[in-house]
């Protein structure tokens, strides 16, 4: 990426050229400008402990923003954390952000919530800036337009050393998704289809740009679904180009531009999206009008299908490293080649985390909930991302529905997405997930995840087996397709 | 970061090949919330044995660490430098690092040293034959001495220049503060401040 202005230019070179603080020179890196730093507690520790030997401040306070999330509990949450670690952490961020002048949601904060929840929602995400967080899952905020990238903890101390990073340009992907949902079908199956078609390694060394009508048409809850999962192709950030549904849920957002400088902004933020002709290091093509609900049968993000398939066989796949690691997925998740993915039965949903916690996302999960019983037996958890997305949800009755349901209603956080509090599956227990990673053990030691949409852990919580909307008798077409 | 241009010190011998970082530090220590204070972690399996060499007395207070090839290999945590920096290492010296090891350390300020491995054995037999005896490291000239022996060592010339000039990566781009503090200046007023803390005006979606 060069800063040449003649040459058509994508999305990402625009925000990467904006942000050049000194090109590098004979192979070494660009220094990159940071806009937004995010912190949370697991992964900052070390890092201000390196500025404190070093005797080094927080070069800009005014720029970073630290939240609790990965750790905190989701009940009782004014009682003392019991977990030892987990209480060092937190209490280690709030002695961290006192000494640093750093701004910090704790626990019981209205803003509390998972740092990917929270930064739009104050509005401090927004189209071409660049943010960074120690988590992989910052690409989420790649839905406006921003250019956004998890990072580890010897960066973490360097951007709050410097504000800056030395970095290697990425190459480009385009991701182009033509057509028109179907009713039940959502952003979370569009990622899903997107990583079983790459691989989880298909990204990597690429800034993904997901385009096409279908991206388009979805709102920035969506949006931010779809770029949350662009690291489980393997890619280090994801963006969208900012349009009037970006700008229309920026405006008046605590952080958001005001007056004149709105103004500016929108005009700026109009100049962003990726030039006509200009060329992308790879493109690739999905059909938005052929997408089914799709579910992750593996344990690893890129091992999904259609819900309306079978365990896939390994033996019909050619490569053999994939062969394998899809007879160790099976064996690992218990599940026999053949079987219809609607027969499985599962022992949990969990609906939550930076992938789907938002409000939409509650919505979505409460409209085919409604007035219905869950299955029997089966364990459901409704987490909102942040403490304020819970208090809208609450504000709309979502909380009765839930409950009704025979759903727990609980209080923000990562929760049961990797397990860190005490929310985690036993082993062997399955469980339909809206998070993002189906790893071995990730919610929980022997647990089995299963990836999928909001819509779809509805649907399955009600049959008690892996079930889309379109299972259910009800009429779906009212729900939105987002 | 501390500058080195030559270390003398008191050197162990650590007659082991493959010694990777989870038995430098393994994974249990990594749970903490400091970036110091890993001087108990160092080998943490191996000081269990009274025998083992860290644990006897001549070699109290060590500073350089001979050991044998492939050292530093496996996971990239960088808690095993500094485990071995906060034990009192300054300089490691092997035929053969682990890459993300050797990066790691040079980032950190602590000098990894390749030695050719029959001039490891030769360092051995005199460090051995008196314990405890102090060798010096002198990065300038890229040689080990212990008593009449001096042999040389290689390490790339960036890395060795950082350590001669004490820069770690966050000095190295402090080194550009003046570019950063004009980038600063030209910084869009609409762009995002996290402070002073400031009220929605309305209720988003
Ligand atoms: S919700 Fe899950 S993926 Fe998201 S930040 Fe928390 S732990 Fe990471």
């Amino acid at each position: 990426m060069t800063a040449s202005s003649e040459r058509p230019r994508t999305l990402a070179e625009k925000v990467w050229d904006d942000h050049l603080v000194k090109q590098g020179e004979d192979g070494t890196p660009d220094l990159i400008y940071i806009d937004l730093h995010l912190v949370h507690e697991v992964t900052s520790p070390q890092a201000f402990d390196g500025l404190r030997m070093a005797g080094r401040p927080v070069r800009r306070p005014d720029l970073t923003i630290a939240t609790e999330d990965h750790n905190t509990p989701t009940l009782d949450i004014d009682k003392p954390i019991a977990d030892l670690t987990s209480r060092t952490q937190i209490e280690t961020l709030r002695r961290n952000a006192a000494e640093f002048g750093i701004r910090l949601h704790s626990l019981g904060d209205k803003e509390q919530g998972i740092v990917h929840v929270v930064g739009p929602q104050l509005g401090l995400t927004m189209p071409g800036i660049t943010v960074v967080c120690g988590d992989s899952h910052t690409s989420t905020h790649g839905a406006f337009g921003a250019m956004a990238f998890g990072i580890g903890t010897s960066e973490v101390e360097h951007v709050l050393a410097t504000q800056t990073l030395p970095l290697k340009p990425f190459k480009t992907m385009a991701i182009n998704v033509e057509g028109t949902l179907r009713p039940g079908v959502t952003a979370k199956d569009i990622i899903l289809a997107v990583i079983a078609k790459i691989g989880t390694g298909g990204g990597q060394g690429y800034v993904l740009e997901y385009r096409g009508s279908a991206i388009r048409a979805l709102s920035m809850d969506g949006r931010m679904t779809i770029c949350n999962m662009s690291i489980e192709a393997g890619a280090r950030a994801g963006m969208v180009a900012p349009d009037e549904t970006t700008f229309a849920y920026l405006k008046g957002r605590a952080h958001a531009p005001e007056g004149a400088d709105w103004d500016a902004a929108v005009e700026y933020w109009k100049t962003l999206p990726s030039d006509e002709g200009a060329e992308f290091d790879a493109e690739v093509f999905i059909d938005a009008d052929a997408l089914e609900p799709f579910v992750t049968w593996g344990t690893n993000p890129g091992q999904g299908v259609s819900l309306s398939e079978r365990v896939p066989d390994p033996a019909a796949i050619d490569d053999q490293h994939e062969r394998a690691a899809a007879e160790r997925a099976l064996e690992y998740m218990d599940l026999r080649p053949g079987v219809p993915l609607k027969e499985i039965k599962v022992d949990a949903v969990f609906m939550g985390s930076c992938t789907n916690s938002r409000i939409e996302d509650l919505r979505a999960f409460a409209s085919i909930v409604a007035g219905k019983q869950k299955a029997e037996g089966v364990r459901v958890m409704v987490v909102p991302g942040s403490a304020r997305v819970r208090l809208e949800a609450e504000a709309e009755g979502l909380d009765k529905v839930f409950e009704a349901f025979g759903a727990e209603w609980r209080f923000a956080g990562c929760s049961m997405c990797l397990g860190m509090n005490p929310d985690q599956l036993a082993p062997g227990e399955r469980c339909a997930s809206t998070s993002n990673r189906n790893f071995e053990g990730r919610q929980g030691k022997g647990g089995r995840t299963h990836l999928v949409s909001p819509l779809v852990a509805a649907a399955t919580a009600i049959r008690g087996t892996l079930s889309s909307p379109w299972d259910l008798e009800q009429a779906v077409t009212e729900v939105e397709a987002k | 970061m501390e500058k080195i241009s030559t270390v003398t010190g008191v050197a162990v011998p650590l007659r082991r090949s493959n010694v990777d970082t989870d038995q430098i530090i393994p994974a249990v220590f990594l749970k903490r919330v400091t970036k110091t204070g890993f001087d108990d972690a160092l080998f943490h399996g191996w000081r269990q044995d009274p025998e083992f060499i860290l644990n006897q007395p001549a070699y109290r207070g060590a500073s350089v660490l001979v050991a044998g090839p492939d050292f530093g290999t496996g996971s990239s945590r960088e808690h095993a430098v500094w485990a071995l920096r906060d034990f009192g290492f300054q300089v490691v010296i092997s035929s053969r690092f682990g890459d993300i090891f050797r990066g790691n350390a040079g980032k950190q300020g602590l000098l990894a040293a390749l030695v050719a491995y029959e001039d490891i054995e030769r360092i051995w037999e005199v460090i051995e034959a008196e314990p405890g005896m102090p060798v010096t490291v002198d990065l300038v000239d890229r040689t080990v001495s212990a008593g009449e022996l001096t042999v040389s060592f290689e390490i790339d010339d960036y890395t060795r220049w950082r350590l001669l000039e004490g820069l770690d990566d966050i000095g190295l781009t402090l080194r550009e503060e003046e570019a950063i503090a004009e980038f600063e200046q030209h910084r869009a007023a609409w762009r995002p401040t996290t402070l002073p803390i400031r009220e929605p005006a309305e209720a988003g979606n």
